[in-house]
């Protein structure tokens, strides 16, 4: 699915701008931009050929501490809405299947694989996405911790092994490297990054201080 | 591509109706790791998915007198985390907790993971040895089932038309009991059971007084062993009653060659499996 490019779409925007100059803009700003296509009076494409179709629902989801409405189709799993509806494309789409964990989200703080969950399924939740840790300029520990043991190489899977090193710590799963490894089996790194995965969560577990336990 | 269209009843009664009414295209979404995948992959496209995340009793652990009742729709994760459930039957918690990985054990449920009638899923041999009984709800109102008869195949159930799997029952047992499981897999986490091999077991002054064992991959339904049963119940577990409860495993085998394993191997595994489980179950049974 492309980005929207209804009027409506043009309009928030305020120019012809492309999707990569949008999310550019929209990541400068603090994200302020990413909510646009859904102010009041949006309606999505599909909707706006079809009248109002049957098969569609009307969702309201929280992600990052903002809500949205949103006219999907049922099938729209949590990855495409956050993707291709409210452009936070930090989340990724590796396997679709459940299977590499790229797409990894927080939903209520626990970590969950957005491409195996429809949005519908987690209206009222609160989401947090990768584009949803950092606090102003400050990156979360986890985020700094990455940059800093080099976590990664072409960084495909960094934001799902973020957002579930962020749960690990949380359960206090992150006592020991063994049980990094165990815990954080969900998230496949092709380019073979585990190491450092493994280190950069240890080191924000000791500077949030909750690698105890577990 | 069709319509499709999404209702999340609070109520089990909603839920059968919305079955029923969908006349055959409908299907249950309970973590949906399995339904969102078939639907991708077009082998299956629902006229309506029915949510039955919001239901509460397909989403509670009870205890019951002595035994529980779990939940079709509770997650692994939440199944993972009861402790008192875990004490008394760990055999069938550690097989739910190997579906996925972590965070598709924050989704998968046991209900799921039976209705997708895979003959290496994981929790059923395990519910199987644990002699679970699952309750079944319908247009022609409640049934209780035990697990063992649900699969009728790979990807094929007897549930009947417009029915929903509500909850497991695990039994109460006396003291001395336990359970175990154990799947062969040539990674460590994350594949798909080779065979794999749930055995409960009651153990009363060094007898083993009852057993029950499930077996998985090695046949086109999940089966249950009651001749490895019979060879293990009366003995004090010694290496001739396990040698013929593990022969017994071996002849119940009917598996398909396939990239995972040769039916040689297979064959030759579902009995060491079985040893091995066997002894893990004793020895949880013996520290109780």
């Amino acid at each position: 699915m492309e980005v929207p490019s209804s009027s409506a779409d043009r309009r928030i925007t305020g120019s012809d701008i492309t999707r990569r100059e949008l999310i550019g803009t929209a990541v400068v700003t603090g994200g302020a931009l990413v909510g646009g296509p859904l102010l009041p009076g949006f309606i999505p494409e599909a909707a706006a050929q079809a009248g109002t179709p049957p098969g569609t629902l009307d969702l309201a989801l929280r992600v990052n501490g903002t809500d949205h409405h949103l006219t999907l189709d049922p099938r729209t799993t949590l990855l495409d809405a956050l993707r291709e509806h409210l452009h936070l494309t930090g989340s990724k789409k590796g396997c679709g299947l459940g299977q590499c964990g790229a797409c990894t989200v927080l939903m209520d703080g626990k970590r969950m694989k957005a491409c195996l969950s429809l949005a519908a399924l987690v209206e009222g939740r609160e989401i947090t996405t990768i584009e949803g840790l950092v606090r102003g300029e400050q990156l979360h520990p986890l985020q700094a911790a990455f940059i800093e043991r080099d976590a990664f190489q072409c960084g495909y899977c960094t934001p799902g092994q973020i957002m579930a090193g962020v749960a690990c710590i949380n359960e206090g799963h992150a006592g020991s490297p063994e049980e990094i490894r165990d815990w954080m089996s969900g998230n496949l790194c092709r380019c073979g990054a585990y190491d450092n995965i493994v280190a950069a969560i240890q080191d924000a577990a000791r500077a949030i201080g909750s690698g105890r336990g577990g | 591509m069709n319509n499709i269209q999404y209702v999340a009843p609070q109520s089990i009664d909603e839920a059968v109706a919305a079955m029923a009414a969908a006349n055959g295209t409908g299907r249950v979404l309970a973590g949906g790791t399995d339904l969102l995948i078939q639907m991708r992959a077009g082998v299956v496209s629902p006229g309506i998915i029915v949510d039955v995340k919001k239901i509460v009793e397909m989403t509670t652990i009870d205890e019951t007198s002595g035994g529980y009742r779990i939940g079709a729709a509770v997650s692994g994760a939440v199944i993972g985390e009861h402790a008192r459930l875990k004490k008394a039957w760990p055999g069938v918690v550690e097989a739910i907790n190997l579906i996925g990985s972590k965070q598709i054990q924050g989704r998968a449920s046991a209900g799921g993971n039976l209705c997708n009638a895979s003959p290496a899923a994981d929790s059923v041999p395990a519910l199987v040895a644990a002699g679970a009984i699952v309750t079944v709800q319908g247009p022609k109102g409640r049934r209780d089932v035990p697990v063992e008869k649900i699969h009728a195949g790979p990807g094929r159930t007897t549930l009947q038309p417009g029915e929903i799997v509500v909850s497991f029952t695990l039994p109460a047992r006396p003291a001395g009991s336990s359970d175990a499981y154990l799947r062969l897999i040539p990674r460590t986490e994350m594949d798909i059971a080779v065979v794999g091999c749930g055995v409960s077991l009651t153990i009363q002054n060094g007898t083993c007084t009852a057993a029950r064992v499930g077996l998985g991959a090695v046949a086109p339904t999940v089966l249950l062993v009651e001749d490895a049963a019979k060879a293990l119940a009366g003995s004090r577990l010694d290496d001739k009653a396990l040698e013929a409860a593990a022969a017994a495993c071996r002849a119940a085998c009917k598996p398909i060659n396939d990239k995972r394993g040769t039916i040689a191997y297979r064959t030759k595994i579902a009995g060491v499996l079985l040893k091995r489980a066997a002894g893990i179950a004793a020895e949880r049974a013996g520290r109780k």
